[in-house]
């Protein structure tokens, strides 16, 4: 039931934003300030997720190095930066988060 | 009739032109599927994700917050701001498609993505190209995504089924290296630069607020920021970089 309000919901807002922009700017320009603003929300929201996400694990903060999570996403991050190439990141951050677990982890 | 079978050419040149952006997304569905079923989300749940939803990244997102536990209002709180970024898309190709009905612009709408926008933005821009019926190429790239990313989100959900622990298999840190690979290079100037760092450094000291509710106020955090550098601190020929 709960999985069948987060879809509806999602698929609410996902087309609602998709198809109002398509709609509403045929008839009112919306703000250049507004425009630009929008410009920052993928890297804002992602990172606001993943940045926490790596660094608190279960007994809150942690960065230790038997926290493998934010060591392999610092790696992850200078690998991005690097090759700018999604999947090579991907593949090299899984690599770096093993060796790392394997290695220092608890 | 010859004019139907030009709006079935132009539909497949759609669904041509998408190709390389649908091997791309391959990966990504398999992730996709797998990474949720792992996470304890039912197959189904996470098939009508992508049958309903049809958005990558508020996919995956929306599998870590509710393998957190998160309010069914912060998830959908969290995908509108994600899919903010189209309302970019659909304003800037609104002028070009006043002439369409709605049984075009609803569908049309319901399926544009990152790839599909990518692929039809300078077709219905540019006042040069000669293509007839734009609206059955930009069809026949919807649907190419759309059917692919039906197939490879089953491909994972039956991949994940093997292995139920997300956590032991690391499933749950491949998650976050996708988000920081697509966050890294999306970072091209210095407003981005301070956007993000502010979003990450507020979204670890909001960490404890309820519900999950830090990640609004990091996001936010980050999107002022980002606005305000460009706006007063940064050169005028440095804000279009």
């Amino acid at each position: 039931m709960n999985a069948a309000i987060i879809i509806f919901g999602m698929f609410l807002v996902t087309f609602g934003v998709r198809y109002g922009s398509l709609v509403i700017t045929q008839q009112i320009a919306l703000s250049p300030a507004f425009m630009r603003a929008l410009r920052y929300v993928p890297v804002a929201v992602l990172t606001a997720l993943t940045i926490p996400f790596l660094v608190y694990r279960e007994n809150g903060l942690d960065l230790s190095l038997q926290n493998p999570y934010w060591g392999a996403g610092i790696l992850t991050i200078v690998c991005s930066a690097l090759t700018k190439n999604l999947i090579l990141t991907i593949i090299v951050g899984m690599g770096a988060f093993f060796v790392w677990r394997m290695v220092l982890g608890s | 009739m010859p004019q139907t079978q030009t709006r079935l050419q132009v539909f497949l040149l759609g669904a041509r032109d998408t190709f390389p952006l649908i091997v791309g997304a391959v990966p990504f569905g398999i992730i996709f599927g797998a990474l949720a079923v792992s996470n304890g989300i039912h197959p189904l749940t996470t098939a009508g994700l992508s049958l309903f939803v049809f958005a990558g990244s508020a996919q995956f997102i929306a599998v870590n917050l509710i393998a957190q536990h998160t309010s069914v209002a912060l998830i959908v709180l969290t995908t509108f701001m994600v899919n903010l970024r189209h309302a970019l898309y659909g304003a800037s190709i609104a002028p070009h498609t006043k002439h369409l009905s709605q049984r075009w612009l609803i569908p049309l709408a319901f399926w544009l993505t990152d790839e599909t926008y990518a692929v039809v933005v300078s077709k219905w821009t540019n006042a040069q190209q000669t293509l007839p019926h734009l609206e059955w190429y930009h069809l026949g790239s919807s649907l190419a995504m759309y059917g692919n990313w039906q197939l490879v989100t089953w491909i994972g959900i039956l991949a994940g089924s093997q292995f139920q622990n997300a956590e032991q298999w690391g499933l749950d840190f491949a998650m976050a290296a996708t988000f920081l690979g697509i966050v890294v290079p999306a970072v091209i100037n210095r407003p981005m630069l301070v956007c993000a760092v502010v979003a990450g450094v507020v979204g670890i000291l909001a960490n404890g607020l309820p519900n999950n509710s830090g990640l609004m106020v990091g996001a936010f955090a980050g999107i002022l920021a980002g606005y305000l550098v460009e706006t007063y601190l940064t050169p005028a020929q440095e804000q279009r970089a």
